[in-house]
């Protein structure tokens, strides 16, 4: 039973899966991480004319500790790298990075020594959200991608993966 | 009385040269003498430039090489060389410039000290005006212009540890490749 659904076949738990998808699709709170003109833009899709609260970005997060999903809106400088990676690393899992504007992609018009030339140097992104700046629909664009990421996910076999993965199977009754 | 006949009157012989260029008046005093003159220019009673708008460094480095590579192109399209061209003479490599304003006068003041390569160190003017501190800070993390009595100099836009300075002409655009670690601690 436990094998079975460790290789995802258990109905039971499938159908878990999907409720837990379910339940974090639609709440994926937001940490606006806005350094530089994108995060003018960023503020806009939050605000009420474009309401990312719609699709459950219902409160933006000042803490790391409470957000899932990181949007990163805006140039990173050299120096503020190891910023951007400990706020990552205090974001509690599950979490999602956006990488919105040229300059969070790629460094963009800033080719020179103190700017990041993109922050999958530093963090792991799973959206990128091209333009200087990108629209407000863009985001939230790439707010739907994040969900239909989190819709694709497999949050019990993870947790089967930690938990159980340590136990050796043939030990058991 | 113009300003230049005043500020002359004020510095007597700490002035090296003055030009004038569109109406902004720019006073080159020496290195050594820089404090001594910013605190006259301040405490003048007709002048009295008590605010430092800005200071900042610059390297002129690329400009002295372009005026020297022009001459010799000139020579060789008018004539043959008849002899070789001998090295010329340039002043310091760096430059650091004060940007005072008077706010009773309403006039500005532009003063300038030349800065060798092999040693560039400079009076910090912070016991005269306060509003030096951050920028000389800038001056040095852009240029390695240091500051003699500066309370804090230390690094003000790139980390501390970073081993360049980046505007320097000869630092590339793109850099040599530095990054920042995160370390926790
Ligand atoms: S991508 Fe453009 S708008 Fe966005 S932060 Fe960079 S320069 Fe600013």
């Amino acid at each position: 039973m436990g094998l079975k659904a460790y290789t995802g076949e258990g109905w039971l738990l499938t159908k878990m899966e999907e409720l837990i998808n379910w339940g974090r699709k639609r709440s994926p709170w937001p940490l606006p991480y806005g350094t530089a003109c994108c995060g003018i833009e960023m503020m806009c899709a939050l605000a009420a004319s474009y309401d990312m609260a719609r699709f459950g970005a219902e409160r933006p997060s000042f803490s790391p500790r409470q957000a899932d999903v990181l949007i990163e809106a805006g140039t990173i400088s050299k120096k503020m790298a190891p910023i951007l990676r400990r706020i990552y690393d205090q974001m509690a899992e599950p979490k999602w990075v956006i990488a919105m504007g040229a300059c969070a992609c790629t460094g963009g018009v800033f080719r020179t020594y103190s700017t990041l030339q993109g922050i999958n140097r530093v963090i792991p992104v799973d959206v990128y959200v091209p333009g200087c700046p990108p629209r407000p629909e863009s985001l939230l664009y790439a707010l739907m991608k994040v969900m239909e990421k989190i819709e694709k996910d497999h949050p019990l076999r993870a947790l089967f993966d930690r938990e159980i993965g340590q136990v050796d199977l043939r030990s058991c009754p | 009385m113009s300003l230049k006949d005043q500020v002359q009157s004020c510095l007597g012989p700490l002035v090296v040269a003055v030009s004038e260029c569109q109406g902004d008046l720019s006073v080159e005093v020496s290195r050594e003498n820089i404090k001594a003159a910013l605190s006259k220019l301040k405490e003048d009673p007709g002048l009295s430039f008590d605010f430092l708008s800005d200071l900042f460094g610059v390297d002129n480095s690329e400009l002295y090489k372009k005026t020297a590579a022009k001459p010799a192109k000139k020579a060789e399209a008018e004539t043959a060389p008849e002899e070789p061209p001998k090295p010329q003479e340039f002043p310091p490599r760096f430059e650091v410039i004060y940007l005072l304003l008077s706010l009773k006068t309403n006039k500005r003041l532009q003063v300038k000290v030349r800065v060798p390569e092999e040693n560039p160190v400079v009076d910090s003017v912070v016991s005269l005006f306060k509003a030096a501190t951050w920028p000389e800070r800038e001056a040095y993390d852009m240029y390695g212009i240091r500051f003699n009595g500066h309370p804090d100099l230390r690094r003000l836009l790139m980390w501390e540890g970073f081993p360049a300075y980046p505007l320097r002409k000869d630092y590339p655009l793109e850099g040599r490749g530095e990054e920042r670690h995160l370390i926790y601690d």
